[in-house]
Parts: C-alpha cells; sequence; structure tokens
C-alpha cells in the first residue's frame, strides 16, 4: 500500500484529475454540463469530479424502487449497507471467499461485495430484509431458529439466501449435495451440522418458493 | 444452592434461542451498523516493512483526495493520556505494553497501521489510505521461532521457571517410554464479523463507543484509561458481537484510533478492520513447538512427564498462556516436569484464543498418551483410566465435581469404540483405510463476579440486566432459560438485557464463564424475588398471612401456598395489591467461598473415525462423538451448538489451519480466508455432542460449568491418533494435510 509501488499510485491519481480536466475542457464538452467545465476552470476540480464520478442507478431492493447516483466503484454491498441502511447484508471479507453478503439478484444468490453497485441497473434485489412476508418468517428462518443453525449470527443471513437458493437450484438432494453447495459461505461458530438439518427440513416440508 | 435445580437430572425443554428471530431477520445490529448523522469512515494504512522506523511519511496525496476529511500520523496524533502516565490504555495481556498506536515512528511489526484516513465515505477513504507514502529505515526481520530457539534467549521470569512436581526425568528410567516434539502453527481467530468501531464524541469528555467486545465493561474501562474520563461519560454498546473466540478480549489498537480520529475531527467515525488486517491487529493463536516425554511402568501407571513448550510473542508485549499446565493437571502422575518458553519476534502480539493455552498444550500431552498406550499395547482409554486423577494432582484438592469416567463411558459408546481393532492399519473401507482416535480435554471451571438489575412488573414479565456481551454462546438464552425454571415464568415472559455499560457490570465473556458467573446471579436473584414476593403477599388476604416463602409454591407465573393450591395468586396480583409497580432486585453474585476448599474442572472426551485414502493422503472425518462433563447444562440446544461449534474449530487446526509468514520479510503470505483455510460445510460430517448432565454442587447455585473451551480442547490430538490408527503413520505437526500424510513414513 505504500513505499515502491506509491509513486505509480500517485501518478495514477495526478493523472486522474488532469484527465478530468482535459476531458471537461475539451473532447468531453459535448458531454459535460457547462457548470463542471466552469468548476473545472474554477479548480473546483473534485467537486466537478465528485459529480462527474456518479453514474444513475435504478434497483429494486426487497420491491421497492431506488432511483440513486453512485459511484462506479462502490459495491453492491456497501451501496446496501452504508447509503441505504440495509445492514443484514454482511461484510465478512469484502473478497467473495466468505459468503456473508450473499444477495440474490433477480433470483439468483450473488456476493454483493464482490458485484459493483452500477451492475445491478434494472435488477431486483432480495436481501435478507426482504425474505419474510410481513411478519410471517420465510421457512428457511423459521428452521433456522428452530435447529439452530446459528450462534453468534453474523454469517447468519448469508446462509439464508444461499440456502434459499441452494433448495431452488436443485443443489439439496442430499446431505452431501447441501455441503457441497453450501461450501461458499463460512460460518466460524461451526453451525454447518445444524444449517444443514435446517435445510434438510425445509426440503422435506416442500422446499421453498 | 436452590434445590430446584437437583430434582432432576433430565435435560430441560429446549428454548429457542431468544435472539434468534433478530439474527435471521437481519434486524440484529452489529458495531459498524449503526447510521449516525454526519458519518465518517476509516481506514488504516500499514506498513509494509516489519522492522524499523518510519523516517519520513507523505500524507499530501491523500490529505487533497476528494472526501478526505483527516489523516492522522504519529507526527499529528493527538496525544492520548493515558499513553503518557504509562497506563496500558489497550489493557496489557500479561507483561509489557500494549501498542500504542501513532505514538512513535517504530515500527514492530508487518502491517502496523501508520496513519488513520478519515473521509466522507468508506471508497474515498480506502482510496486516500493507498496514497499514504512512507520512507523506513528497515532492519531485517526475526520472526522464525525455529531460528528463535536456535539463537536467541527465553523470556526468563516466574511465569517461565521450570516447575518440578516430585522427581525430575523420573520418565526416563520407565520401562516402557515415549519421547516426541510436536509442532504446532499460528492460528487465528478469524470470527466472522470483522473487527470495528464507531466512535461519537459528545463534547470534549463524553463518548459513546459501539464495540466489537466480549467485554462491555473491560471496554469502558480500557477507553476511561486512555483518554482519562468519568465511568458516566463513557458509554459502551455492544448488543450483537459477531463471533470473537477470544480476539475481541481486549480494547485493540484501532480502538483506541477510531476515538483519536473522531476526536479530532469532531464528526462521527466508523473504522471497520479488512480482513487481512485481522491477521495482524486482533490477535492470534501463537505458534508452538512442544516436546513431550513420558515413561509408565508395564501396567501402565505413569511413572513421570516432561513437557516443554516454545512459543512466540511480540516484540513489546510479553503474552502467555497455560500452554503446560494440562500437563501438570489431568493425569494423576507424581513426577512432572515443565518448562514453558516464549521468544520474542517481530510480530503483532497473539492472544488467546479459543481453548487458550490448553488447546496447544493438549496437542503433544493427548497424543503422547496415545503414543504410549501402543508402545504399551493398552487400549488407549484403559490407559487413561489407569491414570485417573481422583484429587487434584497439582494441589491434592478434592474435586467440586468430576465426571470425567463417565463423559469416557458415554463417548465410547456411542463411537461403538468396540469395533475398533487395536492393530493399526487394520481396517479398510474400501480402498480407504479406516482409524479411530480419542482424546481428553480439560480446562478450569471458573466463576467470577456478576451484578444483575431483576425486575418483575406487575403484568407479570420479567426484565434482567447485565452489562455483558454475548459473542455467540447464547447468553440471553441461557439466564432466559434459568430465570424461567426458578420463577416459573415462562420464557417469552422474560426479557435479558445486555451489551449496555450503564447496566450493572457483568463479567467479561471468556474462559467459558458467563454461565458460572451470570447464571449465579440470576439464581440468586430468583431468591431475593421470591422472597420479596412472598414479603409482597402479606398485603393479601388470600394467603391470611402465612407467607413464609419456605410455605409457598412458585410456578407457572403464580404463587400458591403448599398443601392447599386453592390459596394462589399471579406474581401480577401479587404487585399490584402490595400497590407496586414492580419488585425490583439489585443482585451482585461472588464466586462462593466454600470452593477454597476444592478444585474444579471441565472435561471433553472426543472421539473421531477417519478415512484416509493412502494414494492422495486425504483424510476424510467420518464419524465424530464429543462427550462432555460440564456440569448441569442449562440450555441444551444451545449447548450442543456450543459444543459442535467448538469441535468444528478443533477440525479447522487439526487438518487446514495454519497462518504462514515468510520469514525473508516478516509478510504475512496467506491473510485471507482463500488462503488460511477454515472448516466450510464440506469438510463437517454430522457431528454428535453428548453431556453427562451432572450438576457441580459448590462452584455455583445453578450446577453448570464451563463448556466453551473444552469443546476445541483435545480435538486436534484425537484427528491425529486416529490417523496414526488407519495409516500407521504419526503425524506430529499440524494442520495434517495430505502432503504430510503422503511422505511420513509408516511403522
Amino acid at each position: 500500500m505504500t513505499n515502491e509501488h506509491e509513486d505509480d499510485v500517485l501518478r495514477a491519481a495526478h493523472s486522474r484529475r488532469s484527465f478530468l480536466k482535459r476531458t471537461t475542457a475539451a473532447a468531453a464538452i459535448t458531454l459535460a454540463p457547462a457548470a463542471l467545465v466552469k468548476a473545472a476552470e474554477d479548480k473546483l476540480d473534485e467537486k466537478g469530479a465528485e459529480y462527474f464520478e456518479k453514474l444513475p442507478l435504478q434497483i429494486e431492493v426487497n420491491g421497492k424502487p431506488y432511483s440513486l447516483q453512485v459511484e462506479p466503484r462502490v459495491t453492491l454491498l456497501d451501496l446496501l449497507r452504508e447509503q441505504l441502511h440495509l445492514t443484514g447484508s454482511k461484510k465478512g471479507c469484502d473478497y467473495g471467499q466468505c459468503g456473508a453478503c450473499t444477495v440474490h439478484v433477480d433470483g439468483q444468490r450473488v456476493l454483493s461485495c464482490l458485484s459493483l453497485a452500477v451492475m445491478q441497473d434494472g435488477k431486483k434485489i432480495t436481501t435478507i430484509e426482504g425474505l419474510q412476508n410481513g411478519d410471517d418468517l420465510h421457512p428457511m428462518q423459521e428452521a433456522f431458529i428452530e435447529h439452530d443453525g446459528f450462534q453468534c449470527g453474523y454469517c447468519t443471513p448469508g446462509q439464508i439466501m444461499s440456502a434459499v437458493a441452494c433448495i431452488r437450484e436443485g443443489h439439496a438432494k442430499n446431505d452431501a449435495d447441501i455441503r457441497e453447495y453450501m461450501s461458499g459461505n463460512i460460518c466460524r461458530c461451526g453451525a454447518y451440522p445444524n444449517i444443514v438439518d435446517a435445510i434438510k427440513d425445509v426440503v422435506k416440508k416442500g422446499g421453498v418458493k | 444452592m436452590d434445590k430446584l435445580f437437583f430434582d432432576t437430572n433430565a435435560p430441560m425443554a429446549d428454548l429457542d434461542r431468544v435472539d434468534g428471530r433478530a439474527k435471521v431477520t437481519g434486524a440484529a445490529k452489529y458495531a459498524a451498523e449503526y447510521d449516525l448523522p454526519g458519518m465518517t469512515y476509516g481506514v488504516l494504512a500499514g506498513s509494509n516493512i516489519t522492522k524499523g522506523t518510519i523516517t519520513a511519511i507523505d500524507t499530501k496525496g491523500a490529505e487533497k483526495a476528494p472526501g478526505v476529511i483527516a489523516v492522522i500520523t504519529h507526527l499529528n496524533a493527538p496525544k492520548i493520556p493515558g499513553y503518557d502516565e504509562g497506563t496500558n490504555p489497550a489493557k496489557g495481556q500479561t507483561g509489557g505494553k500494549g501498542l500504542r498506536i501513532f505514538n512513535d515512528n517504530i515500527i514492530r511489526f508487518n502491517g502496523q497501521p501508520i496513519a488513520l484516513v478519515i473521509a466522507d465515505t468508506f471508497e474515498r477513504a480506502t482510496y486516500a489510505a493507498s496514497l499514504i507514502k512512507a520512507q523506513y529505515n528497515k532492519e531485517a526481520p526475526h520472526t522464525d521461532l525455529v531460528d528463535a530457539m536456535k539463537t536467541d534467549k527465553p523470556l526468563e521470569g516466574q511465569r517461565y521457571n521450570e516447575v518440578v512436581r516430585g522427581e525430575k526425568d523420573a520418565w526416563k528410567g520407565a520401562p516402557v517410554k515415549i519421547e516426541s516434539t510436536y509442532i504446532m502453527p499460528i492460528h487465528v481467530h478469524n470470527p466472522m464479523e470483522l473487527h470495528a468501531t464507531t466512535v461519537r464524541w459528545d463534547g470534549d469528555d463524553k463518548v459513546t463507543v459501539w464495540e466489537k467486545t466480549q467485554g462491555v465493561k473491560s471496554t469502558q474501562q480500557s477507553v476511561m484509561q486512555a483518554f482519562k474520563l468519568e465511568e458516566k461519560n463513557v458509554q459502551v454498546n455492544a448488543q450483537y458481537v459477531g463471533g470473537g473466540f477470544g480476539a475481541a478480549l481486549r480494547t485493540w489498537p484501532h480502538a483506541i484510533a477510531a476515538l483519536m480520529g473522531a476526536k479530532k475531527t469532531g464528526k462521527p467515525l466508523k473504522l471497520v478492520l479488512t480482513r487481512p488486517q485481522m491477521f495482524t491487529l486482533v490477535g492470534y493463536r501463537p505458534e508452538a513447538i512442544q516436546k513431550i516425554a513420558i515413561g509408565a511402568n508395564t501396567d501402565g501407571r505413569l511413572m513421570g512427564m516432561m513437557h516443554e513448550a516454545a512459543a512466540i510473542t511480540s516484540t513489546y508485549e510479553a503474552f502467555n498462556e497455560g500452554l503446560v499446565k494440562m500437563t501438570l493437571q489431568l493425569y494423576a502422575c507424581a513426577n512432572v516436569t515443565t518448562k514453558y518458553n516464549i521468544y520474542q519476534l517481530d510480530v503483532s502480539t497473539p492472544t488467546w484464543m479459543r481453548g487458550p493455552g490448553e488447546a496447544t498444550g493438549s496437542f503433544p500431552l493427548e497424543c503422547g498418551l496415545d503414543e504410549l498406550s501402543y508402545a504399551l499395547k493398552m487400549d488407549p482409554i484403559e490407559l487413561r483410566l489407569r491414570n485417573y486423577a481422583e484429587t487434584d494432582p497439582e494441589n491434592g484438592k478434592p474435586y467440586s465435581s468430576k465426571f470425567l469416567k463417565e463423559a469416557y463411558e458415554l463417548g465410547k459408546d456411542k463411537i461403538d469404540w468396540k469395533r475398533r481393532n487395536p492393530e493399526p492399519k487394520s481396517m479398510k473401507d474400501g480402498e480407504w483405510q479406516v482409524g479411530y482416535g480419542m482424546s481428553t480435554g480439560l480446562f478450569g471451571a471458573f466463576r467470577g463476579q456478576a451484578n444483575l438489575a431483576a425486575k418483575l412488573y406487575a403484568d407479570g414479565t420479567l426484565l434482567l440486566q447485565s452489562a455483558v456481551s454475548d459473542s455467540g454462546p447464547g447468553t440471553a438464552t441461557a439466564m432466559v432459560q434459568i430465570a424461567s425454571d426458578a420463577m416459573g415464568i415462562p420464557a417469552n415472559k422474560i426479557r435479558f438485557e445486555l451489551g449496555d455499560s450503564s447496566l450493572p457490570p457483568g463479567p467479561t465473556q471468556g474462559g467459558s464463564s458467563t454461565t458460572s458467573t451470570l447464571g449465579a446471579a440470576v439464581s440468586n436473584a430468583c431468591v431475593t424475588l421470591k422472597k420479596k414476593l412472598a414479603e409482597a403477599a402479606k398485603k393479601s388476604p388470600v394467603f391470611g398471612g402465612d407467607v413464609a416463602v419456605e410455605s409457598l409454591d412458585f410456578s407457572k407465573g403464580e404463587l400458591s401456598l403448599k398443601g392447599d393450591d386453592s390459596k394462589r395468586l399471579s406474581y401480577g396480583d401479587v404487585i399490584k395489591g402490595a400497590a407496586l409497580s414492580s419488585i425490583d432486585v439489585i443482585e451482585n453474585a461472588v464466586p462462593n467461598p466454600a470452593m477454597q476448599k476444592y478444585s474444579a474442572y471441565s472435561y471433553s472426551v472426543h472421539f473421531v473415525r477417519v478415512k484416509v485414502h493412502p494414494l492422495t493422503g486425504v483424510v476424510r472425518i467420518d464419524k465424530i462423538v464429543t462427550a462432555a462433563d460440564a456440569g448441569k447444562i442449562v440450555s441444551y440446544k444451545t449447548a450442543e451448538s456450543q459444543m459442535i461449534g467448538g469441535v468444528v474449530g478443533g477440525l479447522g487446526g487439526a487438518l487446514m489451519e495454519e497462518g504462514v509468514i515468510d520469514h525473508r520479510y516478516g509478510r504475512w503470505v496467506n491473510n485471507n480466508l482463500a488462503d488460511y483455510h477454515v472448516p466450510v460445510h464440506a469438510d463437517v460430517p454430522h457431528i454428535e455432542a453428548y453431556f453427562v448432565n451432572k450438576p457441580d454442587p459448590v462452584l455455583n447455585p445453578v450446577g453448570s460449568k464451563g463448556m466453551g473451551e473444552i469443546a476445541l480442547i483435545g480435538f486436534a490430538a484425537a484427528v491425529a491418533n486416529a490417523i496414526y490408527h488407519a495409516t500407521g503413520k504419526r503425524i506430529r505437526q499440524l494442520p495434517i494435510t495430505p502432503d504430510k500424510i503422503l511422505e511420513a513414513n509408516s511403522i
């Protein structure tokens, strides 16, 4: 993060701003609002950059439509947690290694920490907060409580979102199948056997919609 | 002692976790999940050298980056008053001084924070932190324990003196003996929740902290000491804690940095460690190289034991734990010599991790016993029974309770031990080699001090409050269960509030002592509540003044007269009848002085059946049975989960977990969850956990002993022993990966 590679990083940062100035002053003049060009000329380039670097995003989260402006580097997970304040989806590693951030995008399980928010334009996101129906818990949520499929609870939303998708995908035929297709969701408290029991119970009771 | 708890050994009805709904709906809020107006984000930049000094640090790029509010380094860090007068702001461990973040230019380990960047968004803070540029005067790093044992002297002091019980070297004269060296790498807690601190200052001398901590009051104390604040002005909140396993037992430097940063900017601040930072900034279980020697008579009686351990610590703190203690405590052996050495290396400070000390020490001890059993041609359980300690070998005291024999029997029966052919390398399942192994775990059963508020309301509900936190075992659930049974109030009418430093002081959740410590407070509070209820019932005509607490039954939310249950009144009516809004009790429960005459331990016995593939060295754990003497089981469902969870942690240590540092640079190689392997679903079979479930009559009024540590302690040895039985190969270095099995020579 520091030392030898730093010059390159600094150079890159510098050229990013120069690029913005150049683009606003010349080539991108037809695209950039006049105010932005003026801002750049008035050395308010950071404010301009702030505006320029955000992209429009229309998404639906748990049935609710959102019309947003977000930086392209914002992950879906950070958008959910920091901007929409839906903190049910968890950050356990930020590298797609633990599964705590699992959400459904158009019904498919996705690691939200590895997904940029701007790539979800027009998509429907379901998080743990959107799984239940009013006051009624989803059968998987019920089963996790009944089978004690968690301890600290931090990996739990990701486990549940993954478990629901696992059944939908047809990957919950037997214990080995469940264990294989749930292996992207780490639980450090070691609730795995109980999670498998919870999933089997939901399958037995008719699966998930 | 409340008779109620000793009437039956049957497990109580399974209570679902009282915080279950919050956890499965995403409503449970952890330390980084509080939205405060004007929130700022702190990101730490780390040193990329291991040892040396910072000669220059350029923060201009970061300061100019969009959204950046402040950059803190050792050059401009506000003074922390607690640093100056030598009080350790981050609660030093057992020697030395905690890392004083941004206090000087000295680099003590790779990844040590050199700057805190504060910005208006997480992304901007993260980017700006990448622009911090430092120049160093670099020195050669020294991080290898093997090297240190050759060239360095271990620390000296009372904790590191040789302990000789009976005759030294007695094992050498025994007719049957073994002598081996066992190696265990660094293990890292890696709770799923990243360590996080959210801070809001209200003026110069008042602060609220949302912290990932196993000790609400200990965090409050640390903050008070560091910033010289009054107790009433430091509010610590930890309603939900996403795992700890020891890593959240102390207030780490990043929390002090967050407090510092928020104070400097005057804005609320959230600081979340990255997963790689979780490997260097919040402790780990130290690497250890241990020699074990055991000598026995031909009948299996132990004549002497020797256990010498070497482990690592940082250059700035002498972290130590009871690595060799179990060898002194578990078996009846008159002649035991132990020596514990720690070496100071250019690494961050280790800390307690689940089963601290014993998890490491049990590996050579319980593998050593297994080696000895084969040398004696004796069943390994029989060998343990022949050396069963009837009194504490350390001090001759009787045990307040010990049901280890029962645990051996229970586990032996459930794993179907009689199917084991004693001969190694004799059992097969198709092309797989099959082996059975077992081990014992031990951990002291402790009880501390706890304060608790109990309020019984006129609507019949009961509120319990204590400033503890629950990192996962299910503290609130167990406490509700204890109160429900004691008071005869349904669990859904009882609420346990925790995670708030303004509540009556509760214990830190560590050392397997929460249920014992806090459960005693709940139990005592219920006794007092009953007395106060009886007192209040005097005013009711129903009982005609006959309200001695002994003559009343308390069940189903009602008082009734023993022998005439037509005379009954609900708790609510008693309270209303006495013109009260509630009956309040503040309980301060302290350890039972009678315990001075006793020793108390919890025990686990782990049994595993493994399959080993002879061509690939792959190990599959086929069946796991763990049986425990953990006193009375208060909450069966959560207790079973806790035992299973500890076993999963032990399985990780046995087969996959290994913290790797590149000693050429002193830098971590596998500081993420893709490269540091922890068990995943596919690694974990069905696990059977059983409890002897007999109460300890002295330790606390509930009868419980600890459980969290014994669940893991000894498990790695059981796996190693099973692999030996399957293959005839004795693997003495963890993790037992396929390469080690393939390279090892068979007997």
